[in-house]
């Protein structure tokens, strides 16, 4: 509260109502639940309603070759996919916030944004009707005479990443907008006047400058991505291998909660470690990162 | 590069060609949706065998159950909104107490508190959803055991799904909202106070009506990710479905084209709601807070 | 005289409807330090950008150092720019941003380095070179981005308002620097300004701009002495302005009566006829009138004119009275002399004053008559 002659126990009283709710918020869903998660990982069964704390869930997940390939694989193949949408992303956000002027940009934007005002279901079941065997996609390859039979283009890996820089797009755009926007076009034109070229004025004034937003488009989206479930277990089918496919059976299918609580706190600690890796390599701070998307 | 420097016409030529292939690969997922919600045929494929409206009005007589008969899917439906009212308002309240709390507030701590409060976006959906899963069956086992209480709503169901997404969609209520407060003049304030007005009539008649756009614009986002929420949901869902859910579900056994006429349904209504959020402030909207 | 750095022919620039500059030609000289003044969106920032290439002329050429610049792009020009907000990149260190033109000139490393550093030098940054540009103070920081365009020894320097961005001392502080490093430089400058003193103090010529065309161009004292237009008049240094029409003329000393009967005379020396009975506006400086208690205390043989103190306007040596003349309730402003004599003038007085006829100038009326009073 701002200072003023208010009584002091007036204000304590204020701070300690605005306090409570995101005490209890925090408190109750997020780190009382994490802490029993941890401590749910680090104990075992050993016989009906006994428990012991030991670390067999996570020997079971290096000693099986399966977990261990299956967690590499979904992050090997969310860099991917972070670049990918990096890739793709910057372009676009380029031409939004430096070439399109005033109303075209923001109408451009706008059209941009519209896609991800649809729940993913909705957008996945697009996917999976143009790459289906029988969909549109292999029927127009046909018909354009490049393959004789119509060939299934979902569950390849491939499609998992199309399907995932799809759904991660609006995430990166958003940040490099409005890094890209906060660039004045005179470092741009004085480079030019001083005689550097379009790479050089990309490599040493716009990826510098943009560099905060890119760094929290990519830390987002390979959250985003290491976490999802629905694209990779629907674009990729039986070939997906995705870590949170594991989980989800280790909890709900097998009733394992230990075993998934281990497989949980393992992919927490992979995507926290990209993240401060991303940040570290960058030297950026977490609160300032997440507060541009 | 930007339009004062010279760009060679090859250059203007494939940024052109780039944004046309941008804006169909964003559309055609939609357009193909969109197109098969028509398609006389029993399954979303090609090829287009004419225009019919069965997937929306069909009934059991003609071995077409449309939209508007189905009842799984129009229940899946209320309970989508049912739970996004609710993690809405949540939402929305914690998010403008958190708000007052990050820019007025002065308490040991503040720091780490705020930097906490970020930490939801982080962690993947699914753990949020097993952590919490996990937590809560375990406080219902031991009220069982310890006072032979019944908690009933402890088990997976809604209001599980209800607290599961809210844990994250604070966080981008209190975003939004605090973004807006730390742009107030903090003159009008003691202008304001200065005319005589009262701390409570301050907040209602200046903060409120200031916070008023980052309200509606937080409740719009808030009830958009949760009723697009599907990895948080997933994990807590008892025996009600959301609509993500129970769409996720039939997907896996192979779709019949009602699917595609709820996906239009959707995108008509979340058109409508962005439509009406833009005409309301002409400034970009803010998305993902 | 040598050959001109920088020619504009029959320049035209249009944005739709909108004419920034309207076949404008000039030329400049050699090592000469050349203003363009003008009021915001009178086309000066157009028609630097076009010098510079960012934008291209609709019409007319551009020729530097005696090369036509048509198609010819920004960065392959002999011409350098300091940018208004100064645009030194805050991702480099000063030595950094004073060598990215000449790495971009594939200059090696070590060369580039003592050259950066002797430019430093040269501007008075000697070891400052490892410095962040954020910790430079705002003078500095002008310095640097000078340093950073003449270290390439361009032919032209373009210079888009920079003193612009800084508070009212160390602008006066950085004329004085600017016109020092030019002449110790011997580069052209072209400077563009709203600014009519900046304009003044550092020129060698100006250009007085308006409407996409020069009003006037020439030296800083033809400008103030023997304006040629109402509009150079107004904009440049204080002005009474009178405005009536001509009552009588004798030779080019024109006699000036305002609506209410108010007589003055001063002379016409610009472009156009005035006849008798035409609209004419005359303007008179606060310095070349003289205060008086009575007619004897007026210079001898100025025709003398009364009027009462609305208020004593104390600015230290620019101090002055605001009158209002007796017969047409007009303001009229009078410097103070710097002697202190009438500082004691109490509003509501009545004053005598005058004023060399000689040294007022008169002009045909303009069409829209524009208050533009200054």
């Amino acid at each position: 509260m701002p200072e003023s002659a208010a009584p002091r126990w007036h204000a304590r009283f204020m701070l300690g109502l605005l306090l409570a709710p995101a005490l209890l918020w925090l408190g109750a869903l997020i780190v009382a639940p994490h802490l029993d998660l941890a401590v749910l990982s680090l104990r075992e069964r050993v016989g009906p309603r006994q428990y012991a704390a030991s670390l067999a869930q996570y020997r079971t997940f290096f000693a099986d070759p399966l977990y261990w390939h299956v967690f590499v694989r979904t992050a090997w193949m969310s860099v991917v996919a972070t670049l990918l949408t990096l890739l793709l992303a910057f372009p676009i956000a380029w031409v939004i916030a430096k070439l399109a002027r005033g109303r075209a940009g923001s109408l451009l934007f706008i059209v941009c944004l519209i896609p991800f005002w649809v729940s993913e279901t909705v957008r996945t079941l697009g996917w999976m009707i143009l790459l289906r065997e029988s969909g549109v996609l292999p029927g127009l390859l046909v018909r354009l005479g490049i393959t004789d039979m119509p060939v299934e283009l979902l569950y390849h890996d491939a499609t998992i990443l199309v399907g995932l820089v799809y759904t991660s797009l609006l995430f990166m755009v958003v940040p490099l907008i409005s890094s890209l926007e906060s660039l004045d076009n005179s470092l741009i034109e004085a480079a030019y006047d001083l005689g550097a070229g379009g790479f050089t004025i990309l490599r040493s004034i716009v990826i510098p400058h943009a560099a905060p937003g890119i760094t929290a488009g990519c830390i987002v989206v390979f959250m985003l991505t290491l976490g999802n479930y629905l694209t990779p277990t629907l674009l990729g089918g039986k070939n997906s291998e995705w870590f949170t496919e594991q989980i989800y059976n280790q909890f709900i299918v097998r009733f394992n909660w230990e075993q998934g609580a281990a497989f949980g706190f393992l992919l927490l600690g992979l995507s926290t470690a990209m993240v401060m890796a991303g940040l570290r390599l960058t030297g950026q701070r977490f609160g300032d990162v997440m507060r541009r998307t | 590069m930007i339009p004062s420097l010279p760009r060679p016409l090859w250059l203007r030529a494939s940024t052109a060609c780039y944004v046309g292939a941008f804006l169909v690969f964003l559309f055609l997922p939609l357009i193909v949706v969109t197109v098969f919600a028509f398609n006389d045929a029993p399954y979303p494929a090609p090829p287009w065998r004419g225009f019919t409206l069965d997937w929306f009005t069909g009934n059991a007589s003609k071995e077409r159950v449309g939209l508007f008969q189905d009842a799984q899917l129009l229940g899946s439906i209320g309970t989508s909104c049912l739970v996004a009212a609710w993690v809405t308002l949540l939402s929305v309240l914690i998010g403008t107490a958190n708000a007052f709390l990050l820019e007025r507030g002065r308490f040991p701590g503040k720091q780490a508190l705020s930097v906490l409060m970020l930490a939801p976006l982080v962690i993947p959906g699914v753990i949020l959803g097993i952590s919490i899963l996990a937590f809560a069956s375990r406080i219902a086992e031991f009220a069982d055991d310890a006072f032979g209480w019944d908690l009933d709503f402890l088990r997976p169901g809604l209001p599980l799904v209800v607290l599961g997404q809210f844990s994250y969609v604070a966080t981008i209520a209190t975003l939004t909202i605090s973004a807006r407060l730390r742009r107030f003049d903090g003159t009008l304030e003691e202008a304001a106070l200065n005319l005589g007005a009262t701390r409570a009539a301050v907040f209602r008649t200046i903060l409120l009506p200031y916070l008023r756009p980052a309200l509606v614009g937080s409740s719009a986002i808030s009830f958009l990710m949760s009723f697009a929420d599907f990895n948080t949901t997933l994990m807590l869902v008892g025996a009600d479905s959301p609509l993500t859910v129970m769409m996720y579900g039939r997907m896996r056994e192979g779709a019949t084209p009602t699917l595609n006429a709820v996906s239009l349904f959707l995108m008509v209504a979340s058109g409508l709601l962005a439509l009406t959020l833009i005409r309301r402030a002409p400034r970009r909207p803010s998305v993902a807070a | 005289m040598s050959t001109p750095d920088l020619v504009a022919d029959a320049v035209v620039k249009r944005f739709g409807e909108h004419v920034a500059v309207d076949s404008l030609s000039f030329a400049v000289e050699r090592g000469s330090f050349f203003s363009i003044l003008g009021p915001s969106g009178c086309g000066k920032t157009t028609l630097l950008r076009m010098i510079a290439g960012f934008i291209a002329p609709d019409a007319g050429d551009i020729a530097i150092g005696g090369g036509s610049m048509r198609g010819v792009a920004p960065n392959r020009r002999p011409v350098n720019m300091v940018f208004q907000q100064l645009a030194l990149f805050p991702m480099m260190s000063v030595g950094e941003n004073v060598a990215f033109g000449l790495a971009r000139r594939g200059i090696a490393r070590a060369e580039r380095r003592r050259r950066s550093e002797a430019m430093l030098e040269r501007v008075g940054l000697g070891g400052a070179a490892h410095k962040r540009v954020d910790e430079l103070s705002g003078g500095q920081r002008q310095r640097v981005a000078i340093a950073r365009s003449l270290v390439l020894e361009p032919t032209l320097l373009l210079l888009d308002e920079p003193l612009g961005a800084l508070d009212l001392k160390l602008r006066e502080h950085m004329k004085i620097e600017l016109k020092q490093l030019q002449a110790a430089f011997g580069t052209t400058f072209v400077y563009i300004t709203h600014d009519q003193s900046e304009a003044l103090v550092l020129s060698d010529h100006v250009g007085v701009m308006s409407h996409g065309r020069f009003e006037q161009l020439g030296t800083p004292q033809d400008l103030y002495y023997r304006p040629q237009t109402p509009f150079v008049a107004a904009f440049v240094g204080a002005n009474n302005r009178v405005v009536g029409r001509a009552t009588a003329r004798d030779g080019a000393s024109i006699e000036v009566t305002t609506a209410d009967g108010w007589v003055i005379r001063a002379i016409h020396h610009a472009a156009g006829a005035i006849a008798v009975g035409d609209p004419v506006e005359a303007f008179v400086r606060p310095e070349v009138a003289s205060l008086g208690r009575s007619e004897a205390q007026l210079p001898a043989g100025q025709p003398p004119h009364a009027g009462e103190v609305l208020s004593v306007l104390f600015d230290g040596a620019n101090s002055a009275v605001l009158l209002q003349e007796s017969r047409s309730r007009r303001e009229f402003r009078i410097a103070l002399p710097q002697t202190g004599q009438f500082s004691d003038l109490k509003p509501q007085e009545r004053i005598l004053f005058s004023f060399d006829p000689a040294r007022a100038v008169c002009f045909p009326a303009r069409a829209q008559a524009a208050g533009a009073d200054a």
